[in-house]
């Protein structure tokens, strides 16, 4: 498989045309967000943190594929984990693209972004809902 | 003009061989003259300039200023001392934000485009919250033109200042700053010009454009980095208070006051980047000798060549004039899908494009859409790096096909 096959696999491309975490909440407890002021990637992260756990997770945004797919996989990745268990799935998640290591179990779908970690220029639109992940949750980036 | 022998003299085309660079908009490749007057300056030339008495630094001070020689009759200006060498085109607009400011105040008219780069918007915006001035902006027509029936009217309300490119880097749009600088004149105000793409690519003649100031870039005229030249008329330098202060501009200082001196030296304190300026004369050179209408009218069958393919292309937007007053720049989109995805695509077939809002937001902000994805052309750029440029866009399309709107 190309580079382009990996990186643009069914799962991404389907999740910049459908996603299924896009949108806002009315009550959020914690917001974050993040722009790349190069190319225009924005993405506006709501969670809802109840007694330690994302009860429900959204997003906002506009950019290219890999950053709204990033922030729409991230959205569905970490609803029903506690905070602690989210933040070690982002360390995780830029393990490997920043770092290029194969991908963790615990990453499931997010796996399908493993490709960027072969495209410099691409990796910081993976992590951009990542650290308006970690903003939300005090871990600033 | 043959750019296939023109190639070879660029040897980033031999450590890459497979590479179809379309970015010179950006920055342009440089010829090994170039990099080979960089080094022997360095290697067998080098010191400092305008300091000591010494043979080495005479000599020296006697390249540097026989680059700004070269730079003045590149530009058709009448006088080397009208060349002031900055570090890029950003800073030539930053220093001619500060040193006009005393000759704008509350309420007065800064005049701009729709379709400028950040660097000739930014300092001006700045320099409208420091006087109190306001930023006007002359619009950007459907085609992709300067309207100018509205320029007309807005120089009705006579700007202090009209400042506006010679040639868009996002729609290659080549505006015609003639006839617009001489109604600005005639309306009052002092007239820059942001020749950044147009150096390069077009023959510039300074003394016939009539404008006051012309900012270029070194970088993108197959120059190094750090060395740029800007024009500006000499009454007007002797007028203007200088930007950056400090060593090598002054004629007298005592520990409360101090006087400056006549320009150009006025207007470049520090340590000049002399050697560098020494290898963008060897680059203006390069330029003359292939000859700039040459490279103009290279540039221009490019870009017909790829108007007329991308045009094929099913669902892309092209945007940008078609016409004489084109030049080799090709900004286009898809709908739905990302110019960054766009381009990194064209990046694994070996293409080198830029994404994104290339630093014109407001003009993205006209053309509704968040980024456009853009090749440019130059001197060493084939007929068959437009054909793969096209060919590729059309895979994309292949590609992306479930995504495209
Ligand atoms: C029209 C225009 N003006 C100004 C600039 C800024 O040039 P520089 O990188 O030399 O500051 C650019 C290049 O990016 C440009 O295209």
């Amino acid at each position: 498989m190309g580079i382009l096959e990996e990186l643009y696999q069914e799962l991404v491309l389907t999740r910049y045309k459908a996603p299924k975490k896009r949108g806002t909440l009315p009550d959020p407890t914690h917001t974050g967000g993040g722009k790349n002021p190069a190319c225009g990637d924005q993405v506006e992260l709501y969670l809802k943190v109840e007694d330690g756990k994302i009860a429900a997770a959204r997003y906002q945004g506009e950019g290219c594929a890999v950053s709204q797919a990033s922030a729409d996989l991230l959205a569905e990745a970490v609803e029903g984990k506690t905070v602690a268990e989210a933040l070690e799935l982002a360390k995780k998640f830029k393990a490997m693209v920043v770092e290029g290591r194969p991908p963790a179990p615990e990453l499931g779908d997010l796996a399908a972004l493993a490709g960027v970690a072969k495209l410099p220029s691409r990796v910081k639109c993976a992590t951009l809902a990542w650290h308006a992940l970690e903003e939300a949750l005090g871990e600033g980036v | 003009m043959d750019p296939r022998a023109l190639k070879k003299d660029f040897p980033i085309f031999e450590a890459h061989p497979e590479l179809v660079f379309l970015d010179s908009a950006a920055s342009s490749q440089k010829p090994r003259s170039v990099i080979h007057a960089l080094a022997r300056f360095y290697e067998s030339a080098y010191a400092n300039v305008h300091r000591s008495s010494y043979r080495l630094s005479e000599a020296a001070t006697e390249a540097y200023e026989a680059a700004r020689e070269t730079l003045a009759r590149f530009l058709g200006a009448q006088d080397p001392r009208e060349v002031v060498f900055v570090r890029n085109a950003t800073e030539g607009v930053n220093l001619l934000a500060h040193a006009l400011g005393g000759r704008v105040g509350p309420g007065d008219t800064i005049l701009v485009t729709e379709m400028e780069h950040h660097a000739n918007l930014v300092p001006w915006q700045q320099l409208a919250v420091h006087t109190g001035a306001r930023i006007r902006a002359v619009p950007v027509t459907e085609e992709g033109r300067l309207d100018l029936s509205a320029f007309d009217q807005l120089l009705a309300e006579g700007p202090k200042i009209v400042a506006l490119a010679h040639m868009s880097n996002v729609l290659g749009t080549i505006n015609p700053v003639a006839e617009m600088a001489k109604k600005a004149k005639e309306a009052g105000a002092i007239v820059v010009v942001d020749g950044a793409q147009a150096a390069p690519h077009l023959p510039v003649n300074v003394a016939e454009l009539g404008a006051d100031f012309y900012v270029t870039s070194g970088h993108k005229m197959l120059g190094p980095t750090g060395a740029s030249a800007l024009w500006g008329r000499l009454a007007l330098w002797r007028e203007l208070p200088p930007f950056l202060t400090g060593g090598g501009m002054i004629e007298r200082v005592e520990l409360e006051a101090s006087t400056f001196t006549e320009p150009p030296a006025r207007f470049e304190a520090g340590t000049p980047p002399f050697a560098e300026a020494v290898a963008l004369a060897e680059a203006a050179r390069y330029l003359e000798a292939v000859g700039r209408d040459a490279v103009l009218a290279h540039d221009q069958a490019l870009t017909r060549r790829a108007l007329e393919g991308l045009k094929t292309i099913p669902d892309l937007e092209v945007f940008g004039p078609e016409g004489p007053d084109r030049g080799g720049v090709v900004s286009f989109a898809f709908p739905g899908l990302h110019a960054h995805d766009l381009a990194t695509f064209l990046a694994e077939k070996q293409i080198a494009v830029r994404a994104g809002h290339h630093c014109a937001q407001p003009l993205h902000q006209k053309l509704g859409v968040p980024a456009t994805t853009r090749a440019s052309f130059y001197l060493y750029n084939t007929e068959e790096d437009v054909d793969r440029l096209v060919e590729a866009v059309a895979e994309a399309r292949r590609f992306f096909k479930d995504w495209i709107a």
